[in-house]
């Protein structure tokens, strides 16, 4: 494949993951920015995201856009109810300390992995996309006759791959405008800033850290059931998007949400084009490198506040 | 010379055989009726699961047929199921559990490569014979060992070696490979590549995808535009992905494509998506559609196990078989039972005797034991042969082409294991 065409595919492939990946961060920071939890079973609030909208298309037959509508809604609300029982029959008894949370969502992730391996099962299950057409997409070049424009073979991406890019923009825009706009947000960001003090202003904490938990989860549910026309649904898929979600929030900085996306932009482009160009493993010994970088230089992320 | 001349001394000696007498006569008692126990080292979970969900029901079908005509020299026959994970290092403890706590006569079943070479230096050092189903040329390559036998399945580079010509015969010799970066893949990477070279043909470019990958397009643009065929093999949960996506790259301009079925195994050809691969090849080890002519061997195994004729589970149609690698269950263990009943095998004692009796064993003949075909094994590479299918897609099924012979996939011995002390 020439060069051109050839980069183009590499973006266009990174961009997806990019968008995915900055869904499932924004939900990792997000529950990290409030609450300061590290939770290590986001990626498997991730899968049971992709598994439920499995199940929900089985229950829903007919035109696969039914099915799928409903898992976009439904999917992303059973896994925040989820978390949120969790976070309030779980965290909340240990306090939140930092170390115990650490443990517990590990915990956490082993429970939800296996109950699924249990009643799931084993299999990779594909979910079909509500509309998918090949598009080729032209290139132009310099030819004999001055600027040509044609398809190059191979360059091409499906209608359902843009819509997730698409998705995927208007939800963070959404979520921005929920943190900076509303009452909600406002709340949420005076927990972050000072809990005892927010609570002093009759700032319900615990029930919004439970909130806060249920919608980082949500978040990653809701990007995996984005992903998951494109990749079945598998109970060891929360394994990737966990790693690169603490990658992509420790570069953007822990707990805002500009400094992620642009981390997971800037991850999921570089891991489109040098998985393309050189080999995926590559572009994971880049990531994991940039993180060591991003750590000793500057350890509060590009985006993050230097602590008092 | 008094003959019967009875001392306290012979009288004690007496006594303490007699004594002994009942035991002993319990023992061989407790050897003829306990069962003889098979451990089935079974991918249940991890990459090769849905291989190993119908290696069971093979597995199962198998020995309840075996069972009912009397068991193993009039005993009956136990499986004992573990779960390796299709992880090697858990293969080799699976080994030690079947050995150790469940006190197993044999050790068979496992299919994926890297788990067959983690588990079997285990299987040398228990004295476990160990019938693996696996396609993988380390068997006959002589990287194991005496212990480790692959009588039920042929090995990809018989397989390989087979099709070359009709490949380059037939469709194209500038070829373009894309295999799984694990040991059973670089099989196909450097068989397929000497064959079809033999041939006069040329291979582009080699693409090496990780079993467990899950996003495929970014590996494409390796594939070199002049391009004729696209040689495929891919194994891991997500293969339906790695075939839709290629047919999403190609759009309507896609060479020949020649897969290994491995690449939809357990998949329904009808899923969306897959339109493309109208027209296009796949090696099968045994045809998942009943074929026109099949035989009625194929129609008694296809129904003991429970796979209608499209292939896929009689209770669940959208539960496909793999059905071009799971006749090696049923094979391998209707082996093990010859094998045992020619060595007149009792218990552990005997594992040398079973593994002597089925390096023993050369012409398998098409029946009711070997469904798939006629099979030749070679047991000084402890490596059996056999005849391979090649089917193209037309209306969603697979329709048989062309069926090589033994012959085609024969190649020289490079070990013999014979001469390898037990």
């Amino acid at each position: 494949m020439e060069f051109g065409p050839h980069l183009l595919l590499a973006v266009l492939e990174g961009a997806v993951t990019a968008a995915v990946l900055s869904l499932t961060a924004a939900g990792l920071s997000l529950v990290f920015g409030v609450m300061r939890v590290v939770n290590i079973a986001h990626g498997e609030f991730f899968m049971l995201g992709a598994v439920l909208a499995w199940v929900l298309v089985q229950v829903f037959p007919g035109h696969p856009a039914v099915g799928f509508v409903v898992a976009l809604i439904v999917a992303p609300l059973i896994v925040g109810s989820i978390a949120a029982v969790a976070d309030l029959t779980i965290l909340k008894r240990i306090n939140y300390d930092p170390e115990r949370t650490i443990v517990a969502t590990i915990g956490l992730l082993y429970i939800i992995q296996q109950v699924t391996l249990m009643t799931y099962g084993p299999d990779a299950r594909a979910v079909e996309a509500p509309f998918n057409q090949r598009l080729a997409l032209p290139w132009v070049d310099w030819g004999e006759g001055g600027l040509q424009v044609y398809y190059p073979w191979g360059l091409s991406t499906t209608t359902y791959k843009i819509a997730v890019i698409g998705a995927a923009g208007a939800l963070l825009c959404g979520i921005w405008a929920m943190m900076t706009r509303t009452r909600l947000g406002l709340v949420m960001r005076a927990t972050q800033a000072d809990r005892e003090m927010a609570q002093a202003f009759g700032i319900p904490v615990e029930r919004v850290y439970a909130m806060v938990f249920g919608l980082g989860a949500g978040l990653a549910a809701l990007a995996a059931v984005l992903i998951v026309p494109i990749q079945q649904a598998h109970y060891l898929m929360g394994g990737d998007p966990l790693l690169l979600s603490f990658i992509v929030v420790i570069i953007g900085g822990l707990g805002s949400l500009p400094g992620t996306v642009l981390a997971a932009v800037f991850i999921g482009l570089s891991d489109g084009v040098i998985s393309v160009f050189f080999s995926p493993t590559l572009a994971k010994i880049f990531a994991t490198l940039l993180v060591g970088l991003v750590l000793v230089f500057r350890p509060q992320g590009l985006f993050g506040e230097r602590p008092a | 010379m008094p003959k019967a001349q009875l001392t306290r001394r012979t009288a004690l000696q007496g006594l303490a055989g007699a004594s002994t007498l009942p035991l002993w006569a319990r023992y061989a008692q407790a050897q003829t009726s306990e069962p003889i126990k098979l451990g089935f080292q079974v991918h249940s979970t991890g990459i090769g699961s849905a291989y190993g969900r119908w290696y069971g029901r093979t597995t199962e079908a198998a020995v309840k047929l075996i069972n009912e005509a009397g068991g193993i020299n009039g005993r009956q026959v136990e499986v004992i199921a573990e779960d390796d994970g299709t992880d090697p290092k858990r293969g080799a403890e699976v080994l030690e559990k079947f050995a150790n706590r469940h006190g197993c006569d044999v050790a068979f079943g496992t299919l994926f490569s890297h788990v067959v070479i983690g588990s079997a230096p285990r299987a040398g050092e228990l004295k476990m014979p160990y019938f693996v189903v696996s396609e993988g040329h380390h068997v006959a390559s002589g990287m194991l060992n005496r212990y480790t036998l692959q009588p039920g399945i042929t090995d990809v580079k018989s397989q390989v070696i087979a099709m070359a010509p009709f490949v380059a015969d037939n469709l194209a010799k500038k070829i373009t490979m894309i295999f799984p970066d694990f040991a059973f893949g670089h099989n196909h990477r450097d068989f397929f590549t000497e064959a079809i070279t033999a041939q006069g043909g040329e291979v582009l470019a080699q693409i090496a995808i990780p079993p467990s990958e899950t996003s495929f397009t970014r590996y494409f643009p390796q594939i070199p535009r002049e391009t004729e065929l696209v040689y495929h093999v891919m194994v891991g949960p997500a293969v339906l992905t790695f075939v839709k996506e290629l047919g999403e790259f190609f759009g309507p301009s896609r060479p020949e494509i020649f897969g290994f079925i491995d690449s939809l195994e357990a998949v329904d050809l009808r899923s969306p998506g897959l339109d493309f691969l109208e027209g296009t090849y796949f090696w099968e080890g045994m045809p998942r559609y009943a074929q026109p002519d099949q035989s009625e061997h194929d129609k008694f195994y296809r129904e003991a196990v429970g796979v209608d004729a499209n292939g896929a589970s009689m209770s669940d149609a959208k539960d496909v078989s793999t059905y071009a690698h799971m006749f090696g269950c049923w094979e391998t263990l209707h082996i093990i039972k010859d094998g045992m009943e020619s060595a007149g095998y009792q218990g552990p004692q005997d594992r040398a005797k079973l593994i002597e009796a089925v390096e023993a064993m050369t012409d398998m003949p098409e029946s009711l034991a070997h469904p798939q075909g006629n099979k030749v094994f070679n047991g000084k590479t402890h490596q059996v042969f056999g005849h391979q299918y090649i089917s193209r897609v037309e209306d969603g099924r697979m329709v048989k082409l062309h069926t090589t012979s033994i012959e085609d996939g024969l190649y020289p011995d490079e070990v013999d294991y014979t001469t390898q002390p037990f």
